[in-house]
């Protein structure tokens, strides 16, 4: 038996061990690495703030399904969507600015703007992009009209998710669902409107007659739709975008922040006998309506979207016990910290990082103004021939090739006379034209592309490298172009 | 067996790894997460059998979807082959004047030309047809069979001294080879003919002047102009087909040369050598 051999250990060996304080690699770790999604079943909710959402709410909508809708006159052959992206013809129509492929930079300016913008919005008011403007946040609005009406609001939610699942409650389900994807098919259906003549496609995507891509363009939209705005919904804040974990550095002390006056409602509690106890009556309204699922109580937090709901929620019940409104509001971190309320005095714009973003914003946006006031309507490009660098002609004269490009931004046809400065005697010659005379003919909108010969007197080039300077000139409006380069001779 | 560490600020599990006080807590994921983590694997699996995936000995596995980017090319590459079907028929019908005088059939020939040149012709005439010693450069006006269009077509054709009945050919005697002029006379002779191509005043004083008309002009032409009709370069316009200079024109004297191109008749189809023609008429020197 062991236990007698245990027994006969001499007595103080147990001390003569030495005890050692490690912990093993692999010591267990406890919790779950993984939880289940709890539902959330926000209330509906009354008040100022959900009035801007509403309002918000209904302008993006506008813009994104009515836009590309509008038309705009820019003569004949060519489009007339006010907007338009025209991948195959490699053009991107905006009101009256037309862009090229090589001016991209103009989105990259608007790109930098809009970003310039949600960090200065975000400094000044924390994250009203994500409260009230994002795309998730707005579709997720419009699908949860779609739930209460269906299914009631939060209570009759709450008792239909835990009702057996009976005709009625399929019937909801699947009302529900359909409509979700329909607005889903919706919003994929709209998107393409931006790429093609929205008329024509419209027609089109009905009579099977669009392009494939539409159609997965349109089947990947309304999956995505479906799944984030209706079945993710609040996941894809918490755990999706990456904004909330960067809005952090745009905030400072001052930027106006949803948040609960801890001082003046705690300690809370419920009841009518409010002695020793603050203004929150804990009645759970801003966890109810919060379409998070947070409590507003525990502070700032990452999955605070700031869309304010919860503020219209306590301040309706404020007014019915009779306290004043304010309980939640904005309010900026520094007043947080303090206990003390907002007063409209104490909102700090001029601070700063907003002059900063400011500054930023109106420079980026003056140098895209400026770019496109000036854009040139006609551009020259010229290429000259590397191989042969040079050609010596039978009667001793030089000669030259270069290949001329010219982009035409205007749409009419246009007729260009070509002159060249800096060397004097020269021929010009054009192939493909009989008499070789430098006139082109570039047709609306478009780049054509031309070879030149200008050939010389040896004598009048000095040294191998001669400066010349081409110009095209519109023949009828005087419009001209210049591109700068080089006549290449022997070596002396 | 540890013991649970809770972050007393939040009142959540930490993951019991510090970094000078600071602990990461463990918020455990969504389930869905890594719902979504075995679908890609899923996915990766779907795809390997789809699509062509796994590298084998000799072969690859195929996928079911038979999906092959060597296809598609080949199909794209027919596609715009039946494209051109109305152009290239267009260019077999039109005379080389007319293609040059049609803006679309001249693009496309300019366009067809230089691919095909790149191809069969830049080995000698260069990249850029200027040419090197021996093989003439392109972009100059200085023709050995002639400039035109049609009779650049007629060398693209039928070559020159090549293995076809049509070929273009002429031999020039190798004077101080087969003794017909004396070392002595081959050095007046070049010394004539440099004078020419300087356009010199002093060429008609020089001894070599009564021997080349002698032995030169009936090809070469008076004044050494040369005559495309029998692919006699003109002497007299400064551009030397091989190495310029008094030792090559000795050189030339004293060997001949008979530079050779191949007939491209048999290699190459009509509507390629039209375009061909166009093409090199386009670089600059066409008469």
């Amino acid at each position: 038996m062991p236990t007698a051999e245990q027994t006969s250990a001499p007595p103080g060996a147990i001390d003569s061990v030495e005890t050692v304080d490690v912990k093993a690699l692999n010591t267990r770790v406890t919790g779950a690495l993984y939880k289940k999604r709890e539902k959330i079943f926000p209330r509906r909710v009354r008040g100022t703030f959900r009035s801007l959402k509403w309002t918000v709410m209904a302008v993006t909508l506008a813009i994104y399904y009515l836009v590309p809708w509008v038309r705009w006159e820019r003569g004949p052959g060519a489009p007339d969507q006010a907007v338009l992206i025209d991948l195959p013809a490699r053009r991107f129509y905006f009101f009256f600015i037309e862009i090229w492929p090589q001016e991209i930079y103009y989105i990259t300016g608007i790109l930098v703007i809009a970003a310039l913008a949600l960090f200065l919005f975000t400094s000044v008011a924390g994250r009203v992009w994500c409260g009230y403007t994002c795309p998730q946040t707005v579709w997720v609005d419009l699908f949860l009209i779609v739930e209460r009406f269906i299914e009631g609001d939060r209570n009759a939610r709450i008792r239909l998710e835990n009702a057996n699942w009976t005709f009625l409650k399929i019937g909801k389900r699947l009302a529900k669902h359909t409509i979700w994807l329909t607005i889903a098919a919706l919003t994929g259906g709209a998107w393409v409107f931006y790429f093609a003549d929205a008329p024509t496609l419209l027609v089109d995507l009905f009579t099977l007659e669009a392009d494939e891509l539409a159609y997965i363009t349109v089947g990947v939209l309304t999956a995505t739709t479906y799944a984030l705005g209706g079945l993710a919904r609040e996941q894809v804040c918490t755990y999706m975008c990456p904004w909330p974990r960067i809005q952090a550095a745009m905030i400072d002390e001052e930027s106006l922040i949803i948040s609960y006056q801890g001082q003046r409602g705690e300690p809370r509690g419920r009841g009518g006998r409010r002695e020793g106890l603050g203004d929150c009556v804990d009645c759970n309204q801003c966890v109810v309506v919060c379409p998070m699922g947070i409590d507003i109580r525990d502070g700032m937090q990452l999955e605070c979207i700031s869309c304010a709901l919860c503020v219209d929620a306590c301040n309706g019940v404020m007014d019915k016990v009779g306290k004043p409104r304010g309980l939640i509001g904005y309010n900026t971190l520094a007043n947080v910290d303090k206990g003390e309320e907002l007063q409209r005095s104490q909102i700090r714009l001029l601070r700063p990082r907003t002059i900063v973003y400011s500054v930023l914003i109106a420079v980026v946006g003056a140098i895209m103004l400026a770019a496109l006031l000036t854009r040139p309507a006609l551009e020259l490009n010229v290429q000259r021939d590397r191989n042969p660098l040079f050609v010596k002609l039978s009667n001793g004269d030089i000669r030259n090739g270069y290949t001329v490009k010219i982009l035409n931004k205007v749409h009419a046809t246009r007729h260009f006379r070509l002159t060249l400065d800096g060397l004097p005697d020269a021929a010009i010659k054009v192939i493909g034209r009989d008499d070789g005379a430098p006139l082109f003919t570039v047709k609306s909108d478009r780049l054509a592309s031309f070879r030149v010969l200008i050939s010389t007197a040896r004598s009048n080039l000095k040294g191998d490298t001669t400066d010349i300077r081409l110009r095209i000139m519109d023949q009828d409006s005087g419009t001209t172009a210049d591109n700068d380069t080089v006549f290449r001779g022997p070596e002396e | 067996m540890s013991k649970k560490q809770i972050d007393e600020f939040s009142g959540t599990e930490t993951t019991g790894h510090d970094w000078d006080g600071i602990r990461e807590l463990n918020s455990p994921m969504p389930r869905w997460w890594v719902w979504t983590y075995y679908a890609t694997i899923l996915w990766a699996v779907a795809y390997w059998i789809a699509m062509p995936a796994w590298p084998l000995l000799s072969d690859y596995t195929r996928g079911l979807l038979g999906h092959s980017q060597r296809a598609q090319l080949s199909d794209q590459i027919a596609a715009v082959k039946a494209g051109q079907a109305d152009l290239i028929a267009r260019t077999a019908k039109a005379g080389l004047t007319e293609i040059q005088a049609d803006p679309e059939l001249l693009e496309f020939a300019l366009a067809g030309g230089r691919s095909a040149f790149a191809v069969n012709c830049s080995q000698c005439h260069g990249t850029g047809a200027s040419g090197s010693d021996g093989y003439p450069n392109l972009n100059d006006d200085d023709w050995l069979w002639g400039g035109t269009v049609a009779q650049i077509e007629a060398t693209i054709q039928y070559g020159i001294r090549a293995d076809h009945d049509d070929t273009r050919i002429s031999e020039m005697p190798a004077f101080g080879r087969d003794e017909i002029l004396n070392p002595q006379q081959v050095d007046e002779v070049a010394d004539y003919v440099m004078a020419l191509s300087r356009d010199d005043d002093l060429a008609e004083s020089l001894p070599g002047k009564a021997l080349f008309s002698e032995n030169c002009v009936d090809c070469h032409g008076a004044g050494g102009k040369g005559n495309s009709e029998l692919g006699a370069p003109n002497l007299a316009n400064g551009i030397w087909l091989y190495e310029g200079g008094k030792p090559a024109v000795v050189d030339t004297i004293t060997h001949s040369r008979s530079g050779m191109m191949p007939a491209w008749v048999s290699r190459l189809d009509q509507v390629a050598i039209k375009q061909l023609a166009v093409y090199v008429h386009s670089l600059g020197g066409g008469e």
